[in-house]
């Protein structure tokens, strides 16, 4: 998988960041609220996973059944591969003993569809924001310490960025998979493990140009301690960009957990987007044309991706305005 | 070329040697300390205590972990990745061997035609902007980039394999015909092998053309803001001129870097894709030798992917020293 930013002449360092005067906290308040203010789009974004966090916590109340139980008929056989209410032929349930009220059929084991749909927002917003959250502080911290303090520390840290640049994503995650027990937090290790090096190179490169600014010799000369001066002083201005690149790592890691669990590596009593597709690939939903299984997770996917993208991008404009143009 | 030049070179391939080398050491660390025994796959319960010593010795795996790592090292060198543990002990690089042409084809035909429209694509919603067309082009591209690549495979599938009946669903051609491919070129020759070709590489392209259309787009942007595009169009030039001769040229540069970087990601990210249409490539063996914990067919599969990437990483910043003279310029500050 492609990073966004793991192209270097993609990275909106090339333009300057504009730095903002005023308290850190209320700087960053404002710059938040810009974002949402002056972008629909990110607005838009927000609302996405506001919709699907609500879903999500109320995952258990909103789903007619459980996800993972085969349903069974009067005479107990599986509701093998049932279409979806609207689609399927009049008559047809109760013949075979069932009641259809599945919004979007049965698995070919008779588990239902639309429960899995809504339970697998769970694993999506669970690895999405996690993922994002590791990637952005070990990017931030990494960014902050290697351009605060140059030299040794530096070069060591911006050597690791190249070992992470160097190692294949996807291969690397479905080796980490396969060796620990599978658990959706394998995503989350390995993308921490490898993804804080966007972060970490974007940040670096800023810290050296906040570094020179008066307020920062001001702390300096006033006997801040370093630690002080990186946390207190220069970390709230580079905040909004560990945001940005925060919003992008939700996308990328909903994406990865989908691709991974798609493959087979991730655990098959957690139910997920990626997994509901990978059962029906497997189960030659394809061949049947049924659509009514394989499109709406894909769909989700979609959507909570796009959400990231279009958060990530109103930072983007906020922070870069030259890259702004009607 | 002048010495900075040469230095600054020398010095990033010495680097990538490096990075090569953590890289190989972390693969060692993370297949021999997997909480898994290696050979748990291999070893059946009626194995004598007797026989599992004499295969762990045929494996190395006896021995103490520095002496296999330096034993692991040299083979490497001498670029002996050891016997599959699955496929009847083929060796490892033969099965890669035959792996790599199939996915260097998929990639490269992906990339081009990726590129070829994101270029293009870029160059005329930079042109356009603020239109509807520009709107909607752009959250198409946005779309696409959201899509999970596998998810895109399924709908085509379903589609062009299944539906209509169009395209084959999977692999490089039947098996009677894959026989008679003797050579490479034979198989560049046949239609068959593009057929199978045709989904794979129209889906990969499909998510692969957003980055250069996004990439171009702004970059064009940028560039039509500078004085000497304002210039041509002062001149007179006609506006198509101005933005293809003056802007567009300018604007590649970035997107080259992308191009060169991709090859290397797209080789280690097209898992998914050669999983879906069962494309034999590395990513597929890879997923594969994973499942059936042939630790020897991952391992190197692995290893290669790597050294492709980090070998492109190095290409990409040679290129964009060499392309850009402010880069350039730092680049011998920095190398002396």
């Amino acid at each position: 998988m492609q990073q966004e930013a793991s192209v270097r002449g993609d990275q909106p360092s090339k333009a300057t960041m504009e730095f903002r005067q005023g308290s850190a906290i209320r700087q960053l308040w404002e710059t938040n609220l810009e974002v949402f203010q002056r972008d629909k789009m990110a607005l838009f974004g927000l609302f996405i996973f506001a919709v699907f966090a609500i879903v999500a916590i109320f995952a258990p109340q909103i789903a007619p059944n459980d996800p993972l139980t085969p349903l069974k008929n009067n005479e107990g056989d599986w509701i093998k591969d049932a279409m979806p209410y609207w689609l399927a032929e009049a008559g047809e349930d109760e013949a075979e003993g069932y009641v259809n009220n599945f919004l979007l059929g049965t698995t070919n084991i008779g588990r239902d569809i639309y429960s899995q749909l809504i339970h697998g927002s769970r694993s999506a917003l669970l690895v999405g924001f996690s993922a994002a959250a590791a990637v952005a502080v070990i990017g931030t911290v990494v960014g902050l310490l290697a351009g605060y303090y140059g030299g040794w520390v530096d070069a060591i840290l911006m050597r690791a960025a190249d070992v992470a640049f160097g190692i294949p994503f996807i291969p690397f995650i479905i080796v980490i998979s396969a060796f620990l027990d599978p658990s959706i937090w394998n995503v989350v290790v390995a993308m921490a493990a490898l993804l804080w090096r966007d972060t970490g190179r974007v940040i670096r490169s800023q810290v050296l140009v906040i570094k020179e600014q008066a307020f920062v010799s001001a702390a300096r000369v006033s006997g801040a301690s370093d630690l002080r001066i990186i946390f207190v002083y220069i970390a709230p201005s580079i905040l909004p960009l560990s945001f940005l690149y925060g919003s992008f790592a939700i996308a990328w890691a909903i994406l990865t957990e989908a691709s991974v669990s798609f493959l087979g590596f991730s655990d098959p009593e957690t139910i997920s987007w990626g997994f509901m597709l990978q059962d029906a690939f497997n189960s030659l939903a394809l061949s049947r044309e049924a659509f009514y299984w394989i499109v709406p997770p894909g769909l989700c996917i979609m959507l909570t991706v796009m959400a990231g993208f279009f958060i990530g991008r109103g930072y983007e404009e906020v922070l870069f305005p030259r890259l702004r143009r009607m | 070329m002048s010495r900075g030049v040469a230095f600054y070179i020398l010095g990033r391939f010495l680097q990538s040697v490096m990075v090569l080398w953590i890289i190989v050491t972390l693969l060692f660390l993370l297949f021999r300390l997997a909480p898994t025994n290696p050979l748990a796959s291999y070893i059946d319960t009626t194995f004598t205590k007797q026989q599992e010593a004499a295969l762990l010795a045929r494996f190395g795996l006896d021995k103490p972990l520095g002496e296999q790592y330096i034993i692991y090292l040299v083979n490497l060198l001498k670029l002996d990745l050891g016997d599959t543990f699955s496929y009847s002990g083929k060796s490892v690089l033969d099965l890669l061997g035959a792996d790599l042409p199939n996915t260097i084809y998929l990639t490269l035909t992906s990339l081009l035609l990726a590129y070829a429209v994101g270029v293009l694509g870029g160059i005329v919603m930079a042109a356009m902007r603020g239109s509807m067309v520009e709107r909607v082009g752009t959250t198409f591209t946005l779309m696409t980039r959201a899509a999970p690549q596998f998810w895109v495979g399924m709908l085509l599938l379903t589609f062009f394999a299944f539906q209509w009946k169009l395209l084959p669903s999977s692999g490089i051609g039947p098996p009677m015909v894959r026989y008679r491919w003797e050579t490479e070129w034979d198989k560049l020759m046949s239609p068959v092998f593009w057929r199978h070709m045709i989904l794979p590489t129209f889906t990969l392209a499909l998510y692969l053309h957003g980055l250069p259309l996004l990439l171009m787009r702004s970059n064009m942007l940028e560039v039509l803001d500078q004085d000497y595009v304002t210039m041509s169009r002062l001149a007179g030039y006609s506006e198509w001129r101005v933005m293809i001769q003056t802007a567009a040229r300018n604007a590649m540069l970035p997107v080259l870097t992308a191009l060169t970087l991709g090859i290397g990601y797209s080789i280690g990210g097209n898992v998914v894709i050669e999983h879906v249409f069962s494309w034999p490539g590395l990513g597929r063996t890879l997923v594969r030798a994973v499942q059936q914990a042939d630790y020897p067919l991952a391992q190197g599969a692995f290893f290669l992917i790597a050294v492709i990437i980090v070998f492109m990483n190095f290409i990409a910043d040679i290129m964009y020293s060499l392309l850009d003279p402010r880069v350039g310029a730092s680049a011998q500050a920095q190398a002396s």
